[in-house]
């Protein structure tokens, strides 16, 4: 890093948060995707004008600028893939205010996703989405990617909760977003704009969420299926009949295998399929549409369903679907996870697409997924130091890409773009799309100093690239 | 997008960066980089930054493994500054043994050191201790008897009074204060000797003495061969037992760790007990990871296999052969801190809570912070003492708060620290930390 510009940097932060160490750089040059980039700096801000001045000084040097949350990132979108500076959000973590009157949460960018959970619930309140990764990620990646979990289906994304933001610009400004109000229809709603941005548009530094009553009950039961077409007829069957299920779950054979070898949860391996179905709200209800679920599963032709009776009984059939990322990495050292995501009536297409893509390329290649909502988790297990598999790998990767798009669908439901997905952009967005997107980014960053290298794909780009 | 990740082999021969790719290769391989573990790590709680927590350790170790990064001095601190507690083993989704992760790293550092010959003070101090002191239980014997001779001559009061040590240094200062006050040496029992049960003979157990324990605090492990005849069991004591290597291994002296696993795999094997027990989670872990450090010769590996069936930590024995017979109440309010390696390595977590439940009038009031390393860690305290205490007094705040009259712990660094903890706090004379033998003991009107 030049000297001058060092300099300048001490001038805005502290240097015990300033870290230049090639072990401290290294440390911020991954996230749970894939790919190693070594940033030159690495700088922890406690507030929010610290990040301001250190744009307006990344604007004049034309230094990248890299937010990284908690770095559970599946998509990339922390990685500092042009080096410059990675600024450690996790140390502006002090507000978490919850305001009972007006059902919100206050909230500093760097604070855990579950001490919002564990904050609201004491208040009786509920903050519904529910990455798996939330008790480890920060509310700010999780505002920036837009994740979610199995609770999307009922109560959607991150975005529906999102209605204020304070954000600094990739020009350095502060500006703030919508406000304390649900209803705000005042210009553009550049709240959704920068949820889900993946740091592409600015850096958020404080958040207003809008939270719920906490439902009072829960049901839940799983359900084995001989046939998977048959759980896909169970899943729209409950969703028509006028029941919206808080969550359900699906996992494939493959996936049944690998949890079983890996923790046995008596799970039945002559089933082809697998759901799970968990119902809230007021016990009486929840009672009724939980048999009502029974019913309809047992007509679409469940071989084995349990229905849990108390919460030791439900905990242990999360448990099943928990252990399903643990399970499958047994399987291999390298994981490719995907989140493609089609309109919920294709899911049987989808599985089938799945398939001929397993047997085409050879690969150990499972299906778990929120399935209620249409997002399925296609996982290949591989080991990258396998070149010629890895190739394979990328050929498969751009055929389930492929596959959700033609089937009405969407490359990313959760994890978001990042590196890996840049390259499918225009298949789905067209020309014209991608292009109107970049002029917002051009508007926004003239100087393209905010996160880049995602999102967008590099000229000529239309594949991944799993290997050197 | 392309990758600069490299997953090929270094290409330089037969060094510590080679020995480190071979051991640990395919184990950082495992980790996923989910960050499950950044939660429960208490140094990446205290320092705040990834290279203080175990992803970013085991990135490291990979990096260095393939010569990306320098072992000595990219490497070593990032390690140095981790306490080894594992508690990250048991939140992490995939298994990733992080234990023998460090183990490596550790040996590939004193490996590298060795080679570059830079040997200052410390380092020189710190294996001399652990080369000529701890395996050897008669030096510490000798030690602890001093000890005894120290606290009762009223040197303790001069030197305390005049703070000399803390001329020297502050850490050993700190231990100097907290140790507990000894008992005459002539109530050891003597190695080779075989204690009868009380009653009916329930079992035979071997009885590990520990080094540290045996020298400092053999109060405590008398009382634990009482509470252990109490219950029924016959307790032997295996003549030429020696240190566990606990402290070796995390230092990365794995050759001499080996050498001591033998030693007691073959002074155990003659006591023909049922169990082996032992009154120390930190000695109780890797006496129960034996198969492990021997995995390489297949002969010993059977035999310490064997070994790590039969070990036991106190509380599983007395809840095996209990109840108790409990003769006095117990007043105020007790916590329990979690010895790491008991919870994390051995896997003991409901029986210590279930004895201390089982006193009379005990008021056990259960923690969130119970399991959350107190920046011990074997002599993790002495190594990296300013690091250690930032650990040790936020947990402080939290014990202060719960209006904790006892502290029980389950392993001696832990009840060091403990005790140093309440003296940090003004709090040594409300507030007391204990061994869990003690407690029991007491409950059970034992002297």
């Amino acid at each position: 890093m030049d000297q001058k510009v060092l300099e300048e940097i001490r001038k805005i932060i502290p240097n015990d948060r300033i870290l230049l160490q090639l072990q401290d750089r290294y440390s911020y040059s991954f996230d749970a995707s894939f790919g190693e980039y070594l940033p030159d700096i690495v700088i922890q801000p406690e507030h929010a004008e610290e990040i301001s001045r250190l744009v307006k000084l990344a604007n004049r040097y034309l230094i990248p600028v890299y937010p990284r949350g908690a770095a559970t990132s599946l998509s990339g979108g922390p990685l500092p893939v042009e080096g410059g500076m990675v600024l450690d959000m996790s140390r502006l973590n002090k507000k978490l205010i919850i305001d009972r009157e007006n059902l919100l949460a206050i909230v500093s960018p760097g604070v855990i996703t579950a001490d919002i959970h564990r904050k609201a619930e004491e208040a009786g309140l509920f903050y519904p989405p529910d990455p798996s990764s939330s008790h480890v990620s920060t509310i700010g990646g999780n505002l920036l990617e837009n994740s979610s979990g199995p609770r999307g289906l009922k109560y959607g994304t991150t975005k529906e909760y999102v209605i204020g933001l304070e954000v600094v610009t990739p020009t350095g400004d502060m500006i703030r977003t919508g406000g304390k109000t649900v209803k705000n229809v005042t210009g553009y709603d550049l709240t959704r704009l920068i949820v889900g941005s993946e740091g592409t548009l600015g850096i958020v530094t404080e958040a207003i969420l809008r939270l719920i009553p906490k439902p009072q009950a829960r049901g839940t039961l799983l359900a084995a299926f001989d046939r998977l077409v048959d759980s896909g007829h169970a899943i729209t069957n409950i969703l028509s009949s006028g029941i919206l299920p808080a969550a359900m779950e699906l996992m494939d054979n493959a996936c049944m295998r690998a949890v079983e070898n890996f923790q046995p949860c008596g799970l039945p391996l002559h089933a082809e399929a697998l759901i799970i179905v968990e119902v809230d709200g007021h016990p009486i209800a929840v009672a009724e549409e939980i048999s009502q679920c029974e019913t309809l599963c047992l007509q679409m032709g469940a071989t084995t369903i349990r229905v849990a009776q108390d919460e030791r009984e439900r905990q242990e059939i999360w448990k099943a679907r928990k252990m399903v990322s643990p399970a499958i990495t047994q399987m291999g050292p390298t994981k490719i996870s995907e989140d493609a995501t089609v309109p919920r009536s294709k899911i049987p297409d989808m599985m089938e697409r799945l398939k001929q893509i397993r047997e085409k390329y050879q690969l150990n290649l499972v299906v778990f997924g929120h399935a209620g909502d249409g997002n399925l988790h296609p996982n290949i297990i591989t080991d990258k130091r396998n070149l010629a598999e890895m190739k394979r790998v990328e050929e498969a990767v751009s055929e389930i890409f492929k596959a959700a798009i033609e089937l009405g669908g969407t490359l990313s439901g959760e994890h978001g773009i990042g590196t890996l997905k840049a390259p499918y952009m225009e298949m789905e967005l067209g020309e014209i799309g991608l292009a109107m997107m970049k002029k917002i980014k051009q508007a926004w960053d003239p100087n393209n100093i905010l996160n880049p290298g995602k999102i967008f794909p590099k000229p000529g780009q239309t594949k991944v690239v799993l290997t050197e | 997008m392309s990758l600069s990740q490299k997953s090929h082999q270094p290409e330089s021969n037969g060094n510590p960066v080679q020995q480190l790719f071979h051991s640990t290769y395919a184990l950082t391989n495992k980790c996923v980089q989910c960050g499950y573990c950044l939660p429960v790590c208490p140094t990446y709680d205290s320092m705040g930054k990834e290279s203080a927590s175990p992803r970013g350790r085991i990135n490291l170790v990979r990096l260095a493994s393939e010569g990306k990064i320098d072992i000595q001095e990219n490497l070593k601190n990032p390690i140095d500054l981790c306490l080894g507690c594992r508690a990250c083993e048991v939140a992490c989704p995939v298994n990733v043994p992080y234990g023998h992760i460090l183990e490596f790293a550790k040996q590939a550092i004193e490996e590298s050191q060795k080679e570059k010959e830079r040997a200052v003070f410390g380092e020189r101090m710190k294996r001399l201790s652990l080369m000529k002191l701890f395996p050897y239980p008669e030096r510490l014997r000798a030690i602890g008897n001093l000890v005894w001779l120290y606290q009762k001559s009223g040197v303790a009061k001069f030197v305390r009074k005049t703070k000399v040590i803390h001329r020297i240094s502050e850490p050993f200062a700190n231990l100097e204060n907290v140790l507990p006050s000894l008992e005459s040496p002539g109530k050891r029992y003597k190695w080779g000797t075989v204690i009868s049960a009380k009653g009916q003979k329930k079992s035979r157990v071997a009885f590990f003495a520990g080094c540290v324990m045996d020298a400092l605090m053999y109060r405590t492990n008398r009382l634990t061969i009482e509470l252990l005849t109490s219950v029924g069991c016959e307790v032997v004591m295996p003549q030429n037992q020696t240190c566990c290597g606990a402290l070796h291994a995390h230092q990365g002296l794995l050759e001499q760790a080996k050498a001591l696993a033998k030693a007691n795999i073959e002074a155990f094997e003659k006591s023909e007990a049922d169990f082996y027990v032992n009154n120390a989670g930190g000695c109780g872990a890797i006496l129960r990871e034996y198969d492990h450090l021997l995995m390489e010769d297949q002969h010993w590996k059977e035999r310490a296999a064997r070994f790590v069936n039969r070990s036991r930590d106190i509380s599983e024995i007395l809840m095996q052969y209990g109840p108790l017979s409990y003769r006095k109440e117990r007043r105020g309010v007790l916590i329990y801190q979690d010895s790491c390696h008991l919870r994390y390595v051995q896997g003991v977590y409901d029986e210590p809570r279930h004895l201390l439940r089982s006193i009379p009038g005990a008021d056990v009031v259960e923690w969130e912070d119970s399991g959350s390393c107190c920046g011990s860690g074997g002599i993790y305290n002495m190594l990296n003492y300013e690091e250690s205490i930032k650990i040790l007094d936020k947990k402080m705040e939290k014990v202060k708060a719960m209006g904790a009259t006892t502290i029980v712990t389950a392993n001696p660094g832990c009840l060091l620290q403990m005790r140093l903890g309440a003296e940090r706090l003004g709090l040594s004379n409300h507030m007391q930390a204990v061994h869990i033998v003690d407690v029991l003991a007491e409950a059970c009107g034992f002297e």
